[in-house]
C-alpha cells in the first residue's frame, strides 16, 4: 500500500476541515460538559476537597506558631540552641509571649499544641501564663522558681517543632517516633500502637478478604450456572444484608456469639461445651473477623459472579472432552478465566476492611480494634491533626495497594461488577 | 466411501431416551449405528434432540435408558476426560488465557506426555490446519476463521479415533464455511478418523457426510447418504426440511405396486411413487422438486399426466430461473428453469401443462 500524502483537506467553502469539524462538535461538547457539571462539583467539594482539607490539616498546626511571636522569632535566629540550658534571651521571649496569650486569651491553643509531642504541657502553660505577668528578669531564674518542668530539653525541643506553621511532627508520631530530650527517637515497646495496629489492620483485612473469597467463590459459580429464576432467588439472599441496617446486622451477631448467646448457648446444650468452658467469641478479634466478613461478603460475591456469569460452559467441557479431570479443569481452565473478578472482590473487600469503623467499635472490644477506630479516637480527642496523618497513611497504604493491583493484574481488566 | 459396505461399527446408541424434566423425552428411543471411518451428520432444526444427542455421546449429559456404546465398550458410566473424544464447539472454546500453543499442549499435558513429544505433536497438527506460524498468539488475536482451525487442531492433536463437532462453522461467514466444510472432509479422509457432526445447516449435511440422520422431534426422521436423503425422502417432514420442495395434497386413486395414481383434491389426477402413502383411498401428500417439474412435452414420459398450470411470477436468479405457477388451486408452486441459450421464456399470465417423471413424484403421509 502506498503511503498516504498529508493533505489539507477543506470543506465545500474552503475552510479547513479539522476547524469546520471541531466547530461543529463544540456545540454538543459544551451541552455534555453542562450535562456533567453538577456531578464535577458535587465530586469536588464532597470529595476532593475534603480529602484535600484533611492531607493539609496533617501537616498544618498554627496554635503555637500564631500566639509565640516572639519565642518563634527567637528560635528563627538561634536554629542551633542548646536545649539543655536555652540562654536567658530565649526565656525572656517566652515570657513575654505567654503574658500576651493570658490577655488575648489563647493559651490552651497553644499549650495543645505543645501538649500533643510534650504531654502535659496543656497546665505548665497555664499556669506559666497566669504568673507571666508578674515575673520579673532575670526569667530564667523566675520561670525555673515557678516550675522547673520549663527547663526540660524536651519541652523546648517541642516548642521549637511547633514554631513554624507547616510540620512533620503528626507522621512522625504516627509512624511510633516520640520527641525525647535527645530529639525524635523511637518510642518505648509499650508505647508503640500506630505502626502495630497499621499491621494488624492489615493483616486481619487480609484475612477477611481470604474468608470471603473462600465463602463466595461457591456461592458465586452457583449464582453464574443457575437458571435464571432459582439464580434470581439466592441473588435476593446475598443482596438481602445490603437492605438491613448495618447496626441491625452487627448488633444480631452480638447476640448470636456473645457469651450468653445462641451459639454457646446450643453448643452447651448439645454437651459439647460445659457451662464454665463457653467460647468468647464477641468484643475480640475472632467477632471483628465474623461480623465484617458478613458485612463485606458480597461485595467479593458480586464482583465474581459478574465475571463467572460471562464464562460459556463450553470452555470446562472443552477441557473435559480434551482429557482433564475436573480438578485440573477447575485449576487449569476455569479459575485462571475467574481471576479478574477474584482481583476486584479481594480489592474492593481490603479497602474496606481496612477502612472499616462501626463494626470493630461494636464487635471488637478492647482486643478487635483497628486504625480507623484510632483515627476516631483522636478525632474525639480533637487531635484532627494527628487523626489526620493516620488517615493519610492509609491512603498512601491504599493507593500504593492499588499501584500494585495494576502493575500485576491491570486496572483495565478490573470488573466490579 | 459407502456405509453399507462397512460393517466394523463404532458407536452404537441401542434404544437410548433422555429426558431433561421427567415428563417429556427429548430423544425418543434412538438407535444408530456408526461405522468405524464414517462422516455423519446429525441434522434438524433447532430442539430436535440432535445435540442432546451428541452430548450424551461426549458425556455431558447421561442417558435417561438405553446404552450408548464406544468402540464395543458401554461408555454410559465413562466420564467424559476418559471416553478419548475429541470436540469442537461453536463457539471454538479456545481457552482464552493461554496461547494457541498453549491450547494444544492441554490435551498432552493431562495425558502426561513429555515435552519433546508435545512439540512434535503440536507442530504436526498446527501445519496440518495450516497454522503452523501462529503458536504464539493468543485466541483472541486471530480471525473467526483461525480460530476455527485452532479449535480443528486441538480435537486432533491427542488422535482421537471419533471427532463430535457441534455447528463449527455456525459463526463463519459463507464464503469461509465452505472452505472450511472442504478442508475438515480432507482431514476425515485422510486421518480417517470418525466424525459425527451436528448441524442445522442442510447444504453443509449434505456436501460433506456419508451419511445423514435428520432429527425431528426427538426421533430420527431418516438415516440415509445425501442422494438418496434429497431424491428419495421417506416422509414430508424430510422432503420439507431438505431443498424446496412443492406439495400437493390428494388422495390414491389407484396402486399398482410402488406406482401410484393420485387424485388432488381439485380433481387432477397426477402420477406419483407410493412410499409411505401405501393404501388405496388414503390421503396424501405428493412432493415434487422445483427442478423436476417439466413444461415442455417432448421432455415427459409417454403416457404421463400433465395438469394445467398459471404462470405468475418469473424470477431471473441468473443461473436459473424460477417460476411461480399456479397448480391445482395453490399459488405457491415452484418450477426451476435451467438459464440455457434457447430456454422458452415464460410470460406472466401465461397457460401452461405441467408433468414430471413419475419416480420424482413422492406420495408421503400427510
Amino acid at each position: 500500500m502506498a503511503e498516504a500524502t498529508p493533505v489539507l483537506l477543506t470543506t465545500a467553502d474552503g475552510r479547513p476541515l479539522k476547524e469546520a469539524l471541531a466547530a461543529a462538535q463544540s456545540r454538543a461538547r459544551r451541552r455534555a460538559f453542562l450535562l456533567v457539571l453538577p456531578l464535577l462539583l458535587f465530586v469536588l467539594l464532597t470529595f476532593l476537597i475534603p480529602i484535600g482539607y484533611m492531607l493539609k490539616r496533617s501537616v498544618e498546626h498554627d496554635g503555637f506558631s500564631a500566639s509565640a511571636l516572639a519565642t518563634v522569632a527567637w528560635f528563627e535566629t538561634n536554629p542551633n540552641f542548646d536545649p539543655a540550658n536555652p540562654p536567658e534571651e530565649a526565656f525572656a521571649a517566652l515570657v513575654e509571649d505567654l503574658a500576651r496569650m493570658q490577655s488575648e486569651k489563647n493559651t490552651g491553643m497553644a499549650g495543645t499544641r505543645i501538649n500533643y509531642s510534650v504531654p502535659g504541657s496543656i497546665s505548665l502553660f497555664k499556669a506559666g501564663a497566669r504568673a507571666a505577668k508578674d515575673l520579673k528578669p532575670p526569667y530564667k531564674e523566675a520561670l525555673l522558681a515557678l516550675d522547673p518542668e520549663w527547663g526540660k530539653p524536651v519541652l523546648w525541643l517541642g516548642m521549637q517543632s511547633a514554631s513554624g506553621k507547616y510540620t512533620t511532627e503528626f507522621y512522625k508520631v504516627a509512624a511510633d517516633r516520640k520527641l525525647t530530650d535527645e530529639g525524635w527517637a523511637r518510642g518505648d515497646d509499650k508505647q508503640r500502637i500506630y505502626l502495630y495496629l497499621f499491621f494488624k489492620t492489615f493483616l486481619v483485612s487480609g484475612i477477611i478478604t481470604f474468608i470471603c473469597l473462600l465463602l463466595a467463590f461457591p456461592v458465586a459459580h452457583l449464582l453464574a450456572v443457575l437458571p435464571m429464576a432459582k439464580s434470581s432467588l439466592l441473588m435476593i439472599f446475598v443482596l438481602l444484608p445490603f437492605w438491613t441496617s448495618l447496626l441491625v446486622r452487627t448488633t444480631s451477631w452480638i447476640a448470636l456469639l456473645q457469651e450468653q448467646g445462641i451459639v454457646n448457648d446450643l453448643l452447651v446444650g448439645l454437651g459439647l461445651l460445659t457451662e464454665d468452658g463457653r467460647l468468647t467469641m464477641m468484643y475480640n478479634m475472632v467477632g471483628t473477623i465474623v461480623a465484617m466478613t458478613h458485612v463485606l461478603l458480597p461485595f467479593m460475591i458480586l464482583p465474581l459472579y459478574s465475571v463467572m456469569r460471562v464464562i460459556p460452559p463450553s470452555y470446562a467441557r472443552a477441557a473435559r472432552s480434551l482429557g482433564a479431570t475436573s480438578w485440573t479443569t477447575f485449576r487449569r481452565v476455569y479459575l485462571p478465566q475467574t481471576l479478574p473478578g477474584i482481583a476486584a472482590g479481594s480489592l474492593l473487600v481490603f479497602i474496606l476492611a481496612v477502612g472499616y469503623y462501626i463494626t470493630p467499635a461494636l464487635v471488637g472490644g478492647a482486643d478487635g480494634q483497628l486504625i480507623s477506630n484510632l483515627i476516631s479516637f483522636h478525632m474525639n480527642k480533637s487531635n484532627w491533626s494527628l487523626a489526620a496523618a493516620i488517615a493519610g497513611m492509609l491512603l498512601t497504604a491504599i493507593l500504593l495497594l492499588y499501584w500494585v493491583y495494576d502493575q500485576l493484574i491491570g486496572i483495565d481488566r478490573l470488573k466490579l461488577g | 466411501m459407502n456405509a453399507e459396505t462397512r460393517n466394523d461399527t463404532f458407536v452404537v446408541f441401542d434404544h437410548v431416551q433422555k429426558s431433561y424434566d421427567g415428563v417429556s423425552l427429548v430423544v425418543k428411543d434412538l438407535n444408530l449405528s456408526i461405522a468405524k471411518g464414517e462422516f455423519l451428520t446429525m441434522l434438524g432444526p433447532s430442539g430436535s434432540g440432535k445435540t442432546t444427542c451428541l452430548m450424551m455421546l461426549a458425556g455431558f449429559e447421561t442417558a435417561t435408558h438405553g446404552e450408548i456404546s464406544l468402540d464395543g465398550r458401554p461408555i454410559n458410566q465413562v466420564p467424559p476426560h476418559k471416553r478419548g473424544i475429541g470436540m469442537v464447539f461453536q463457539n471454538y472454546a479456545l481457552f482464552p488465557h493461554m496461547t494457541v500453543g498453549e491450547n494444544l499442549a492441554f490435551p498432552l499435558e493431562v495425558r502426561g506426555m513429555g515435552k519433546d513429544e508435545r512439540e512434535t505433536k503440536i507442530k504436526r497438527a498446527l501445519d496440518m490446519v495450516q497454522m503452523g506460524a501462529f503458536a504464539n498468539r493468543r485466541p483472541a488475536q486471530l480471525s473467526g476463521g483461525q480460530q476455527q482451525r485452532i479449535a480443528l487442531a486441538r480435537a486432533l492433536v491427542f488422535d482421537p479415533k471419533l471427532v463430535l463437532m457441534d455447528e463449527p462453522l455456525g459463526a463463519l461467514d459463507k464464503q469461509l464455511r465452505e472452505h472450511m466444510q472442504f478442508e475438515i472432509k480432507h482431514l476425515h479422509e485422510s486421518l480417517g478418523i470418525t466424525v459425527v457432526y451436528v448441524t442445522h445447516d442442510q447444504g453443509e449435511a449434505l456436501t460433506m457426510s456419508d451419511r445423514i440422520a435428520v432429527f425431528n422431534d426427538g426421533k430420527i426422521q431418516q438415516l440415509a447418504p445425501p442422494a438418496d436423503l434429497y431424491e428419495r425422502p421417506d416422509n414430508s417432514f424430510v422432503a420439507g426440511f431438505i431443498g424446496e420442495n412443492n406439495k400437493l395434497p390428494g388422495v390414491i386413486e389407484e396402486l399398482n405396486g410402488d406406482k401410484a395414481l393420485v387424485r388432488l383434491t381439485t380433481g387432477e389426477l397426477i402420477d406419483a411413487t407410493a412410499v409411505n402413502a401405501r393404501e388405496k383411498g388414503l390421503k396424501t401428500v405428493v412432493s415434487i422438486r422445483p427442478e423436476r417439474v417439466e413444461f415442455k412435452p417432448e421432455m415427459m414420459p409417454p403416457g404421463a399426466h400433465m395438469i394445467d398450470a398459471e404462470v405468475t411470477e418469473v424470477i431471473y436468479m441468473g443461473d436459473i430461473l424460477r417460476a411461480v405457477l399456479k397448480v391445482a388451486g395453490s399459488d405457491g408452486f415452484v418450477m426451476k428453469m435451467r438459464n440455457t441459450l434457447g430456454q422458452t421464456k415464460l410470460v406472466p399470465g401465461q397457460k401452461i401443462k405441467v408433468g414430471w417423471h413419475p419416480q420424482d413424484a413422492r406420495a408421503l403421509d400427510p
